[in-house]
Order: C-alpha cells, then sequence, then structure tokens
C-alpha cells in the first residue's frame, strides 16, 4: 500500500449517500491524479448497499486508509456531513488526525488526491480540497 | 468507568431527598425501551410527514435504530444512567444510516456524558444534561429555534422540564407535542426539506415529531415508579400475566 520509498501519503475518504457515488469518484479521482494506487476510498451508503450513511463504513475506510499522515474525509451532504461531525466530535473511532475537510465532493476529491500524491501534508491537502468551491464554471 | 460513586456526597440537602426523585439505569432503561415501542407504532405516519418533505426514511430509519438499541438492552443493560444513554446513542449513530442518526445519537450520548457515573439521578440533574444533550444536537445541525426541525419539540421540552425544577415529565411532554405542532406553518431552513423553500410550508416536520415522540417516551417512563416497576404490580395494575 504505501508509496515508493517510505513516505507516508494523506488518506482521503469520499463519503457519500450512495455507494456508488463514493467509489466512483475516489476511482476518478486516482485516475485524473495519474497515481492508481492512491489512498483515496470511497465509504459511501448503507452495508446492505442502500442509500444512506454508515459509521462503520467510514471508520473502516478511515483507517484502512491511514498510512500515519493523517485522514481527509469529505462528505457529500446531510447525514453524510452529520455523521462524520458526529464521529469527530464524539470519540475515538476516527484515526487520531482525521479531519473533515469544507469541499465540494468531486472536485475537492480531485484537488485533495493529486495533493495527497504529490507528497503534501494534511494542511496542504485540505487547503486545495476547500480551494475548490473557488473554480468558478462561468 | 469501573467502580461505584456515591451520589450526593455533599451534604446540606439530605432532608429533601425522601422527596426527590431518584432514576436509576432501569429508568433510563425503560425509557429507550418505551421510545423504541413508540417509534414502531408510529413509523409509518413518520414516514409519511417525511415524504411529504423529505425523503420518505424517517420511520425505517428511526425504527431500525431504536429496534438495535432495544436488542442491545435486552442484552445488557448497562449499571449508570450516563452508559445507557452513551451505549443507546452509540447505537443509533451506527444503525440509523440517516441524519436522525447522529443527531439523535449525539443528542443520548452527550446527555448520557453530562450524567456522569452517578448510578442514579434526580430530575434537575436530568434537565440539565438534557439541555447539554439539545445543544449539542444544535451545534452539530447548526440549527436553531424555529428552523422546523428536531429541535422545535426539544428547545421546548427542555425549557418546560427546567421550569418544574426536574420533576414534571407530562409538562415537558405537552411542551414537545406541543412544538411539534407549531412546525407545521414553518418554512424549513435545515436539512433536505429546505430545498423545498415555500412548500416545507403547512407540513409538520417529522424530525419534530420524532422528537415528541423520544419526549412522551421519558414521561410515559417515569410513571412507573423507578424500581418497582420490574418488581411487583406496586402500582395498582392488575398482575395478570
Amino acid at each position: 500500500m504505501a508509496a515508493e520509498g517510505s513516505k507516508k501519503r494523506v488518506g482521503i475518504v469520499l463519503v457519500s449517500h450512495s455507494k456508488e457515488v463514493a467509489e466512483s469518484v475516489a476511482r476518478m479521482a486516482a485516475a485524473l491524479a495519474g497515481v492508481p494506487d492512491a489512498p483515496v476510498a470511497g465509504a459511501g451508503g448503507l452495508p446492505d448497499g442502500g442509500l444512506g450513511t454508515s459509521e462503520e463504513l467510514i471508520t473502516e475506510a478511515a483507517h484502512r486508509m491511514d498510512e500515519g499522515a493523517g485522514v481527509a474525509l469529505l462528505a457529500d451532504l446531510g447525514s453524510a456531513v452529520l455523521t462524520v461531525k458526529a464521529l469527530l466530535a464524539e470519540g475515538d473511532e476516527l484515526p487520531a488526525a482525521a479531519r473533515l475537510v469544507d469541499a465540494p465532493l468531486v472536485e475537492g476529491a480531485v484537488a485533495a488526491v493529486v495533493t495527497a500524491a504529490g507528497g503534501g501534508d494534511l494542511e496542504a491537502v485540505a487547503a486545495a480540497a476547500e480551494e475548490a468551491y473557488s473554480y468558478r464554471k462561468l | 468507568m469501573s467502580g461505584k460513586v456515591t451520589n450526593g456526597g455533599a451534604g446540606g440537602s439530605g432532608a429533601r431527598d425522601e422527596g426527590a426523585q431518584r432514576l436509576d439505569a432501569a429508568f433510563f432503561a425503560r425509557w429507550m425501551r418505551t421510545a423504541a415501542d413508540a417509534v414502531r407504532r408510529e413509523a409509518d405516519r413518520l414516514t409519511e410527514l417525511d415524504s411529504a418533505i423529505g425523503d420518505a426514511d424517517h420511520g425505517g430509519n428511526m425504527r431500525r435504530g431504536f429496534d438495535a438499541v432495544r436488542a442491545e438492552l435486552d442484552e445488557d443493560v448497562p449499571a449508570t444512567p450516563g452508559a445507557v444513554l452513551m451505549t443507546a446513542g452509540r447505537k443509533l449513530v451506527s444503525t440509523v444510516g440517516g441524519a436522525s442518526g447522529p443527531l439523535y445519537g449525539t443528542l443520548l450520548r452527550r446527555t448520557g456524558k453530562a450524567l456522569g457515573d452517578a448510578e442514579q439521578v434526580t430530575g434537575e440533574e436530568l434537565a440539565g444534561a438534557l439541555r447539554t444533550g439539545v445543544e449539542a444536537v444544535a451545534q452539530l445541525g447548526g440549527a436553531a429555534a424555529g428552523d422546523k426541525t428536531m429541535l422545535d419539540a426539544l428547545l421546548p421540552a427542555v425549557e418546560a422540564l427546567a421550569d418544574s425544577g426536574g420533576t414534571d415529565l407530562g409538562a415537558a411532554r405537552a411542551a414537545a407535542e406541543r412544538g411539534a405542532e407549531e412546525t407545521v406553518p414553518l418554512q424549513a431552513r435545515k436539512g433536505r426539506a429546505s430545498y423545498l423553500g415555500e412548500r416545507s410550508i403547512g407540513h409538520r416536520d417529522p424530525g419534530a415529531t420524532s422528537a415528541a415522540l423520544l419526549v412522551a417516551a421519558l414521561a410515559e417512563a417515569g410513571q412507573v415508579p423507578s424500581g418497582e416497576a420490574d418488581a411487583a404490580g406496586g402500582t395498582g395494575t392488575e398482575g395478570g400475566a
């Protein structure tokens, strides 16, 4: 899992109501970043594949993506955001250096993965993802 | 977390103790079971309300969550009121699957945390802890009174309970029900319903409705004197098995 050399990368978890959205965006971000083994994972939907948000899937993905340099979580909306916030506020389920990033899911994921793959730290990854809000399309 | 905590080490209020209601873990477990019954009974109604202004999953989500809480308590009832609520809250976060999971989970976990590890608490302590829990919900969701959310039932309930010094659960229940009813003319400003703008007006908020159920369950749990509930039918009920 670890990158060439021993440099730890920031892990990225994409939390969506939909399993397909989360996993597809994760694949797309890794592909656009040109890093097939980028530490990005989707945590979408319920364990049975239905729509919703699962604390269990989020926690599992966060630990799986944690290489020791922190984990950035991006969420779509509503319960996805609230579940991550509740996990961060309440307890010890998530890795110690986990952080909810205020960013649009798709654009933010691409920016975050590119930055993480390039060796950026958690602060840089979060800043890149948040900056995605300013990419105007018109 | 382990070990006993003797409650009320401070002197001075001993003379009043016989009048003050003491709420133990069994009371809080009864609250959660009563809530699970109510959610089960009203699940269709919650979903129907949610289909008008939300995504029609509130009843099912709440039922899944509270059924899991009940199953957990059937296995084992934690020793303290705080631990009962924290266990229930954690279960809700992990099983509900919608926004009500983290919201109700936070409510119960923060309330439980505020109760500490006393083996029994007073109504007044419960009122204070509930206020802490409700404030945590407001902070998590970024909502305030009048936004057409569960807070519109919870905030008046906490006020009513505090006003009575933590003794009048019935007043809290009435205040929560009134608050839920009064969400009908409001325009939603939080959650999915807020996307509807003015079209959210005229519908009762499902979250406020389930919150009122939770408060009603608290009042019902309080109608059975704690400690006597599981013993004989000391409250005038016929003991037909």
